[in-house]
């Protein structure tokens, strides 16, 4: 039998919102997952150490502070060199441009959860996503 | 007989609160009618006066203050209309503040960007990316004095969302007073500066909190003695509720933090009556209208008895609890946009029926994004045609001895007294932030308000009951990156070309006054902004000394 599934739960940045991250990781550990959430105000390095620490299958990145387009490019290019591709990533928060969306999701990121986001719909997508044997691949951007 | 009673109580009420009141503010008209032309009295009172009314209800502006502050509530004085704002520079915001003032604002309020709210400048590795983003860079006096541009410092009351950099940003803003000859004795505001809460909702939080109470202790006697209109500290519920808190528990953690805040003041050697005139409050207004009108008359009453009771508390105006409300953020949501606009109104409304001072509607967008100038105009409007159109200004206290509100009022009182009694036993405010007493209980009052709405017993229009299939319509508000790299080269030069050993010179007073008992930190830090010390040289020098306070957080 599959170890059940490891989620790191991650806040990046200055931004101190951390009442949907909290909701998530208990949601995530209800569902029967492992979960780990970091705490505020980690740096990408922070968090692809634990991740990497940790074992885990996904990591999910809470950015309520518009910062996003600096911080999630600067994530994937640290799981790439540290050959940690096999993590799934999965940003939520306030990311709601359509323009944004659409250029995150073309780094090879999987989903992005945003505001009003059923629990249920994350912890379907995880199940179904991890280990279905498809490798993602992130590409960065320019 | 019973009548009697009434117009003796009433006659007194008139005689010693309220023509002493009037004095110093007329009411805004000779008379106040219905739209059928009926007489709107200033005060609605029951039959018989008796000494429980008088003990749990009384009359407006006297102790206990259920049904007010001040005798004639907005009968005198509409309450004041202060949206917040911030982004970018000090300049982009400027023209935000004056775009308010334009469209009938009665005060100013300031977000500040993480950065800023964290005490790094703008050139600091660690704000790339978030300079300027949901609030406006603040790094130096000279930014300060781009914020308030054209503004005239000694007539508008200024708002300042701002913690832990509190002090210094109280030591810029005097500071830009006195170099436009304003008088201190003339400044209105309030700087947040509500530490305690920071631990527990919004966390920008930067040094632990044992030692930083200090700071609370010298800006708590700087600022009554020198700003004597200038409210030093608002207890803040408004981000322990967004974090996911139940108003009870908004309720009692905010007094509770105005507990330990009352002992710091008297460890400083002020005297109770003295100084907590100047302390305010500042609460949440979320969706569930007649609970919300229901905290806030309790919020004024069991202040007034703590003063009272716990701290021996003389004086009227130490015994009164003020307050602003924001309508709450965590009720508004990303689909369906515009229906928040509907939220907010009903919100705006039980802030209003529990006798609010001043208020801020959020933005229609701001679940999608910092507010566009049309969605503070609509919140703006919001505020106005409540004051202006709907009546609810023109008596006071409009739901006082409605069975249902009265005695809401008392179980949101008695629930609330009960964390306050846990608090104690506990130890105190500090021992429960570092055994994650405040955190776990919101955490866990958060995720059970997600399980309600997952299961649709708690109903939120459009997200989860008559959804419909929707593209965003609205235009999201974008900050500038011209802005942000403006500001980051404006601070970097500044550091090369003010006189870097005076500065050295000051900030190392400074880290002696930190732990030093015997020196008021606030006028060294005054003299250091003067000289163009910046927000982050000074935080930086504060957490040498007092280290940085790591959360373990709990979900």
């Amino acid at each position: 039998m599959r170890r059940p599934i490891r989620v790191l739960i991650a806040k990046s940045g200055l931004d101190g919102h951390d009442r949907g991250a909290k909701v998530v990781a208990r949601a995530l550990t209800d569902a029967g997952m492992e979960v780990i959430y970091s705490g505020l105000f980690l740096t990408p390095e922070d968090i692809v150490d634990i991740a990497m620490q940790e074992d885990v299958d996904v990591l999910g990145i809470s950015i309520l502070s518009g910062a996003h387009m600096t911080i999630i490019p600067k994530i994937l290019k640290l799981l790439k060199e540290n050959d940690l591709e096999d993590i799934l990533m999965i940003p939520g928060g306030v990311i709601v441009q359509k323009d944004e969306i659409d250029e995150i999701l073309s780094w090879g990121i999987p989903a992005i959860f945003g505001p009003d986001t059923p629990l249920q719909t994350i912890v379907d997508f995880i199940e179904e996503n991890v280990d279905c044997g498809v490798v993602t691949e992130y590409r960065l951007p320019g | 007989m019973a009548e009697k009673k009434t117009n003796a109580e009433t006659k007194r009420w008139e005689e010693e609160t309220l023509k002493k009141f009037q004095v110093k503010r007329s009411e805004r008209k000779k008379r106040f009618t219905t739209l059928s032309n009926l007489e709107r009295k200033r005060l609605y009172l029951p039959e018989k006066i008796t000494s429980e009314y008088m003990n749990k209800i009384g009359y407006p502006g006297e102790y206990p203050f259920t049904r007010g502050v001040y005798p004639t509530m907005y009968r005198g004085q509409i309450w004041t209309h202060r949206q917040i704002a911030g982004f970018g520079t000090g300049e982009d915001t400027n023209g935000r503040f004056r775009f308010l003032l334009s469209q009938g604002q009665t005060g100013l309020s300031v977000d500040f960007d993480y950065p800023t709210l964290v005490g790094y400048d703008s050139d600091n590795p660690r704000a790339e990316g978030e300079v300027g983003k949901v609030g406006v860079a603040i790094d130096s006096l000279g930014d300060m004095d781009a914020l308030f541009h054209g503004i005239p410092l000694d007539q508008i009351s200024i708002s300042m969302t701002i913690n832990f950099p509190a002090p210094i940003i109280y030591a810029m803003y005097i500071a830009l007073a006195e170099k436009r000859g304003i008088d201190w004795s003339k400044l209105t505001g309030t700087i947040q500066f509500d530490l305690l809460k920071e631990y527990i909702g919004q966390k920008s939080f930067i040094f632990p909190p044992r030692p930083s109470m200090k700071l609370i202790r010298d800006v708590f006697s700087f600022a009554s003695k020198n700003t004597p209109r200038w409210n030093f500290i608002n207890v803040s519920g408004y981000h322990i509720r967004e974090a996911g808190s139940t108003a009870v528990q908004e309720l009692a953690f905010t007094l509770g933090a105005g507990i330990h805040y009352v002992e710091e003041g008297i460890k400083a050697g002020l005297a109770v009556d003295d100084f907590t005139p100047r302390m305010s409050f500042f609460f949440s207004s979320q969706i569930d209208f007649f609970e919300e009108i229901a905290k806030f008359r309790a919020a004024r009453r069991m202040w007034a008895r703590l003063m009272k009771e716990r701290f021996g508390a003389k004086k009227q105006e130490a015994m009164r609890l003020r307050f602003h409300t924001q309508t709450a953020c965590a009720s508004c949501t990303a689909r369906q946009p515009l229906n928040n606009i509907i939220r907010t109104t009903a919100e705006a409304m039980s802030a209003v029926l529990g006798g609010t001072q001043s208020l801020h509607c959020n933005g229609y967008d701001e679940a999608l994004g910092m507010a566009s100038e049309h969605a503070m105009q609509m919140a703006l409007r919001t505020q106005q045609i409540i004051a202006e159109e709907s009546g609810v200004a023109d008596t006071v206290d409009p739901l006082a001895g409605s069975f249902y509100v009265e005695e809401l009022t008392d179980r949101i009182e008695q629930e609330a007294m009960k964390y306050i009694e846990e608090i104690d036993r506990r130890g105190g405010y500090i021992q429960c932030i570092e055994d994650n007493y405040f955190q776990q209980e919101i955490a866990d009052a958060a995720y059970a308000f997600q399980k309600l709405k997952e299961t649709g017993e708690m109903v939120i229009v459009g997200v989860n009951k008559y959804q419909i299939d929707e593209e965003l319509t609205i235009d999201i508000m974008t900050s500038d990156p011209d802005s942000a790299n403006t500001q980051i080269l404006r601070t970097k030069r500044l550091k090369k070309t003010r006189d870097n050993l005076r500065v050295n010179a000051l900030l190392a007073e400074i880290r002696e006054a930190a732990t030093n008992e015997e020196i008021n930190i606030v006028p060294k830090i005054l003299a250091a902004v003067k000289a163009d010390a910046t927000e982050g040289d000074i935080i930086q020098v504060l957490k040498e000394v007092y280290g940085e306070y790591q959360e373990k957080p709990v979900f």
